[in-house]
């Protein structure tokens, strides 16, 4: 495919690293490419040891790709060291100086660069407002909370006005509210700095909430690039559409592919058009995924058949667990009324109806 | 469980405490207090005065071998100090590798040789090295305490290393600081109190030396130390006492400001 000049602000070809010598070796990433785009804000998505937080030094340039390259709008930049590199990183643990005050923090990446003192203090001023920490300016970094360290990490990274900044789980320390908080702040930031922001992480629900678009990774992998939108209602694999949010795996026969679509044979018998991940390899039995959101829970037939096993009140919703006469597990999530139960009880013979566009068949 | 483990209320460990103290601090105070004897005798007290202090502050024996002392320990923990800063970097900023351990024990190994065997090599080695190149000076005495101050400078400096949160010197080369500037701006402004610790220490073991000291120095090079020592052999009066007790004020004066030093660096 031929490059699109400027359009990416990142592109990862090929890169593989490697950890350790001889018997011992440890392949933290696994031949990874990637192309991250300008002003985006792109998600590194994966349980711990996937290795999103190596893809991140690797861009930083704290760690050398063992093979592939790494390019900067065009150039690459894997052989360079860290300082020579335009991207800025926030670190899990902040990693502010604390010798010095919150505005020699955030003025540090400038002074490296030899700016002059005024642009300097000007930008620091800048930074200070953009982070609403103006009050602060001349505390050290011990005598601020964990919140506000936050903002002045930030802060410092942005100042210099990177290309790229490069967010290594910084929310993680926080607490549930401070977070929220802050997920908000760093889009209203990310909006305000139009820099391309590549953030890392491990919750899903951040990770869905935030992003332009998401990298799932897995043991060295990305398994699957998309919208939080894609990834969420259209999982590629079954570690993707089990790492984010719930639910259901049916085994299905599959027939009639094309366009994208496909028709699922149930363990029922039931039929239902399905689409398809992309990569799929014909076969003859394949594993078609439904959101427990997008089944209806009904008293008469349905697609598939069974027995209400367990019934779990969420507040907006309640879960209501099948077991289906196929013996596979279901669940289905039922918005609550203010008026009335779920209408259902445990032991009660159920049909569960898919929608029209409920299903997607994964390619392992 | 009723209550914690404490020492303090174990039956006997008071006692054994205070015995500890007296043994330690009881033979100083007579020393300090004798030095203020206006009589001839280290142990028979006769009065207040000052006479001693006059007489060692008067003696150019005494004073000269404070300077020399002084100068000695200044340049030897100053040049040891800076060995060490540098061992202890190459040291911890480094991927483990097999035999960085035998490193570690390389530059610890004047901890570890007898001081009497470092002693008598230096002496056979300085004094091939003088008669080949006639050189008799300080110079020796100099080279020697440098190289058994080291280890106690780079203990303190390398304990602040591997304390240090690594992240802040990655931070500062991720802000476009060079290995060089990172060093200046980041990890010397951190590691300054350990630094500070290893050249203290290294000052106050080289004022103390006297074995190494005995062996290599030439004529006329006492330390203050090895003066004492040799006074010994003749009749001693309260000036001895009195040299000391400035002796040990100088050390507390030391041990007193690095104390601030560290603690106001703790605080920032």
């Amino acid at each position: 495919m031929p490059e699109q000049p400027g359009r990416s602000a990142i592109e990862v070809r090929g890169v593989r690293k490697v950890f350790g010598s001889g018997e011992s070796q440890v392949a933290a990433l696994d031949t990874v490419s990637v192309s991250i785009r300008e002003n985006e804000f792109f998600t590194l998505l994966g349980p711990s040891g996937c290795g999103k937080t190596t893809l991140l030094r690797l861009i930083a340039g704290f760690d050398f790709p063992s093979a592939g390259e790494i390019l900067l709008h065009g150039q690459d930049i894997a052989p360079l060291p860290p300082f020579r590199r335009p991207v800025n990183t926030v670190f899990q643990n902040y990693a502010l100086f604390p010798h010095m005050t919150v505005a020699e923090n955030i003025g540090f990446g400038l002074e490296m660069l030899g700016k002059p003192k005024t642009e300097v203090k000007a930008r620091v001023a800048e930074m200070l407002k953009l982070v609403k920490m103006e009050a602060l300016s001349n505390r050290r970094t011990s005598q601020i909370s964990g919140g506000q360290q936050q903002r002045v990490a930030l802060a410092r990274a942005l100042a210099p006005q990177p290309k790229v900044l490069l967010l290594d789980e910084p929310l993680s320390a926080l607490d549930f509210k401070l977070r929220k908080e802050m997920q908000i702040e760093l889009k209203r930031l990310q909006h305000e700095t139009g820099i391309t922001f590549i953030f890392v992480t491990h919750d899903q629900e951040e990770a869905l909430t935030m992003s332009d678009r998401i990298a799932v990774m897995s043991s060295g992998k990305i398994l699957q690039v998309g919208t939080p939108w894609d990834i969420y209602d259209k999982p590629a694999e079954r570690f993707v559409a089990d790492f984010i949010g719930e639910t259901n795996f049916l085994t299905a026969a599959i027939s009639g592919m094309g366009n994208g679509k496909a028709r699922a044979t149930l363990k029922s018998g039931a039929t239902i058009d399905a689409t398809v991940a992309e990569g799929f390899q014909p076969k003859d039995n394949a594993t078609v995924v439904v959101r427990p959101e997008h089944a209806k829970l009904t008293s008469g037939k349905g697609d598939l058949s069974g027995t209400v096993e367990n019934i779990v009140y969420f507040g907006t919703d309640t879960h209501i667990h099948v077991r289906l006469d196929s013996s596979e597990s279901f669940t289905v999530r039922q918005q609550n009324t203010r008026s009335a139960g779920c209408g259902f009880e445990r032991g009660d013979k159920v049909g569960i109806s898919i929608g029209n566009d409920a299903a997607q068949v994964l390619r392992d | 469980m009723a209550s914690r483990f404490d020492v303090r209320r174990q039956t006997g460990f008071t006692t054994i405490a205070m015995i500890c103290f007296f043994a330690l601090y009881l033979p100083i105070v007579t020393l300090v207090v004798y030095a203020f004897n206006s009589g001839n005798s280290i142990a028979v007290w006769e009065g207040v005065s000052l006479r001693w202090f006059y007489q060692a502050w008067n003696n150019s024996q005494v004073v000269d071998a404070a300077i020399r002392s002084l100068q000695i320990a200044l340049v030897a923990a100053t040049i040891a100090t800076i060995v060490a800063t540098m061992a202890a970097l190459a040291t911890t900023r480094t991927k483990p590798y097999p035999g960085l351990g035998f490193k570690y024990a390389f530059i610890n190994q004047p901890l570890m040789v007898p001081e009497i065997v470092t002693a008598v090599a230096l002496l056979i080695f300085f004094s091939r090295i003088k008669i080949w190149t006639g050189y008799s000076g300080l110079g020796y005495l100099m080279a020697a305490h440098t190289a058994f101050c080291i280890p106690f400078a780079y203990l303190p400096i390398r304990a602040r290393l591997e304390s240090m949160d690594l992240s802040l010197e990655t931070a500062a080369a991720d802000l476009y600081a060079t290995p060089w500037k990172a060093f200046r701006r980041v990890t010397f402004p951190l590691l300054w109190p350990g630094i500070l610790a290893g050249l203290m220490l290294a000052f106050v073991i080289s004022l103390d030396d006297v074995v190494i000291t005995e062996f290599v120095k030439s004529g006329g090079q006492d330390t203050l130390p090895t003066y004492m020592l040799g006074q010994f052999r003749r009749f001693i009066t309260p000036e001895i006492n009195a040299i000391s007790t400035v002796f040990l004020l100088i050390s507390i004066l030391i041990v007193t400001v690095f104390f601030f030093i560290s603690r106001k660096k703790d605080h920032e």
